[in-house]
């Protein structure tokens, strides 16, 4: 029997995505800044605009929603998608009001890109777009990689019991120490360091390559933000092209990897523990994906004779698959030359690369290489009971930080997400062929969607079908997720309507 | 027979016009991105406006085109960079351009990169810094919910006393 969720359901859930919403309205406060230093006068008014907006609400939310309560579980997975959804639409005020997107539906896609760390765009006249609105673009991915909660968990709430509970809604199962503040803290801390040390590095590169040091340095920092965080947003219209630079690529190939290891596999490295990632289940498995998928891309290419050198199929086709692989959408080509150029075989290998996505607890989306791994040994398993003796007990083991026991409880869970994103990506097609676009363009535009990814063959555009948009939005979202946050806001929402007093 | 040679030298000399006339005309990224096999390794002409940074590199640069729509790399001797004044910026409106040069559909020099190597550039259309004025709409409506956001701090602060 469905019971009807009460007032003090309300209240939990009000007062701790009241919270989250001040935290992000503190957040413009960065945007402001630059706008300051770099004299931006109207942006100034739309980052303050925005800024308002969000702490009223979250100011008025902890206001009428004032609880000492605890949240439990339903609580703690509905406020992480609700947050998700209201970091977006508040998120986008900004933006909307610069005027460089031409409705408010569009400002909330490029929002919602952003914090799912997806990458794919709607904005006009991107090259004219002020500092301030540029870095607010790249900070969202920043915020959205590492986690809107795992932000609110580190700065914002002090230790309390629903910490757990709202962090793993955020799609995030593991934690690096015992814990969860800690975790979070730590989390905040590695990417900062890695944000300094990044932008130092790209910044010397694009300053070698001809850039003007202030220029260099924001790029790179927006650059380095895009490219740990998987998201896949540039200053620039071109995306990675505009700075027709090997070392430049090269650079950022080093911190899209970065960005799809496992957190968890940072603190081993950070620790000295340098051989797990030779023995890590993740990092075995992404190279295995890796080689095969490239193997299909570079077969693909040189069947049809898209690049005429080795190094040009690498410089293209290794960059877009690591791209596609990392689930980060950066891209060194125009959207429209992968259906006008790529083979049918190249596609679907980059298609095959964004499904698959990176580690769990890192910034990527997908489907994610350790339940990957998880499936892969469990075929294994089952083979080697068929050909072994019957009273041969088989064990199956992974190695993930520790030597792990392969349970069915975790085949389980890896097949049951692995299948509802297969559903996924071709919900999204299906909608896409619907509205009247090819079978593979639909697949690969709503694969990167899904999937986090960004990358694009020219469907995301102004132009497309306001439906598209909105369920491009929706895969972003429950896609960044897992699911199980939105289907418990869903569960919550039927309950309300249909649910006994 | 003068007669017949009559017609090829003018089936000749229209063929050679409309041929002229065809890359006379400024492409755009889209129209060399649909008929980039067409296109590759031809003169084409090339017109948008110059944004971002001029990026030196030895002695030649890239500056990057935009035609409205799309952007594209143009790669020319570092001497052709002096007719630019003006970058495309939030600051600034820069200055058009019109390109000649050779369109590679995937550059043999540049890593595959799609470009255009200029061989002559002029400048249409000089750019110009943009002043910016406070958009008085957006003055007041910050103003507004500024004072909003100070009602909702005190009516916080009384409910904590």
């Amino acid at each position: 029997m469905l019971l009807k969720p009460q007032g003090k359901d309300l209240k939990i859930i009000g007062y701790y995505l009241g919270k989250i919403f001040i935290g992000i309205g503190l957040f413009m406060l960065l945007p402001i800044f630059t706008c300051i230093l770099f004299k931006e006068i109207n942006p100034l008014f739309d980052f303050a605009s925005g800024m308002c907006v969000t702490l009223i609400l979250g100011l008025l939310l902890n206001l009428l929603c004032k609880t000492d309560d605890e949240p439990n579980w339903m609580h703690g997975l509905i406020v992480v998608s609700l947050s998700w959804l209201g970091a977006s639409l508040l998120g986008a005020i900004p933006l909307y009001l610069s005027g460089h997107w031409q409705s408010y539906l569009d400002a909330v896609f490029d929002a919602m890109s952003g914090f799912a760390t997806t990458g794919l765009a709607l904005v006009q006249d991107l090259d004219h777009l002020s500092f301030g609105h540029n870095l607010w673009r790249h900070l969202i991915m920043f915020l959205g990689g590492q986690g809107i909660i795992v932000f609110a968990l580190s700065f914002l709430v002090r230790g309390f019991a629903g910490a757990f509970k709202m962090y793993v809604g955020e799609a995030r199962e593991e934690r690096v120490l015992p814990n969860v503040i800690g975790t979070a803290r730590f989390i905040w801390i590695l990417s900062i360091v890695y944000l300094i040390f990044g932008t130092l590095i790209l910044g010397g590169v694009a300053i070698l390559e001809g850039m003007k040091p202030a220029r260099a340095f924001f790029h790179s920092a927006c650059i380095f933000m895009a490219a740990f965080d998987t998201g896949g947003f540039s200053p620039q219209s071109q995306n990675i092209l505009y700075y027709h630079s090997f070392p430049f690529e090269i650079v950022t190939i080093v911190f899209m990897i970065l960005g799809a290891l496992n957190f968890k596999l940072h603190y081993a490295l950070w620790t000295g523990n340098r051989r797990e990632i030779r023995r890590n289940i993740e990092s075995v498995t992404f190279f295995i994906t890796l080689m095969i998928t490239f193997f299909i891309v570079a077969r693909g290419l040189v069947k049809s004779h898209t690049y005429p050198t080795y190094f040009a199929l690498f410089r293209k086709g290794f960059y877009q698959l690591i791209s596609a692989h990392t689930g980060t959408g950066f891209m060194n080509i125009y959207a429209a030359q992968f259906i006008k150029e790529w083979a049918t075989l190249a596609l679907l290998g980059i298609v095959m690369a964004m499904s698959l996505g990176g580690s769990s607890c890192s910034t990527t989306g997908g489907i994610k290489i350790l339940r990957i791994g998880i499936v892969g040994k469990a075929f294994l398993q089952d083979i080697k009971k068929i050909i072994l003796p019957e009273s041969t007990v088989t064990q199956e083991k992974f190695h993930h930080i520790k030597d792990v026991i392969l349970e069915d409880k975790q085949v389980r869970a890896a097949l049951l997400i692995l299948v509802s994103y297969l559903g996924l990506y071709f919900l999204g097609a299906l909608i896409g062929c619907a509205l009247g676009y090819p079978f593979l363009e639909a697949l690969f535009e709503s694969t990167s969607a899904a999937a986090n990814v960004g990358l694009s063959c020219g469907i995301t555009r102004v132009s497309m079908p306001g439906v598209l948009k909105l369920t491009y939005i929706f895969q972003m979202w429950i896609g960044r997720l897992e699911f199980m946050s939105i289907f418990t806001l869903l569960g919550f929402l039927v309950a309300w309507i249909k649910g006994r007093r | 027979m003068i007669k017949n040679f009559g017609i090829c030298i003018a089936i000749l000399l229209l063929g050679f016009w409309v041929w002229d006339a065809s890359y006379a005309q400024p492409l755009t990224v889209h129209q060399l991105i649909e008929n980039a096999y067409e296109y590759d390794n031809q003169t084409v002409i090339f017109q948008g406006e110059a944004i971002g940074e001029i990026m030196v590199r030895g002695d030649f640069a890239w500056v990057n085109l935009h035609d409205g729509e799309k952007a594209l790399g143009i790669w020319m001797p570092k001497e052709m960079v002096k007719e630019i004044h003006y970058l495309g910026s939030y600051k600034a409106k820069g200055d058009i351009l019109e390109v000649a040069g050779i369109f590679h559909r995937r550059c043999l020099e540049h890593g595959a990169d799609m470009d255009i190597h200029a061989q002559a550039i002029r400048k249409i259309q000089a750019g110009y810094a943009i002043n910016e004025t406070a958009d008085p709409n957006k003055r007041k409506i910050t103003l507004i919910l500024v004072g909003v956001l100070c009602l909702t701090l005190i009516l916080q602060i009384l409910k904590k006393k």
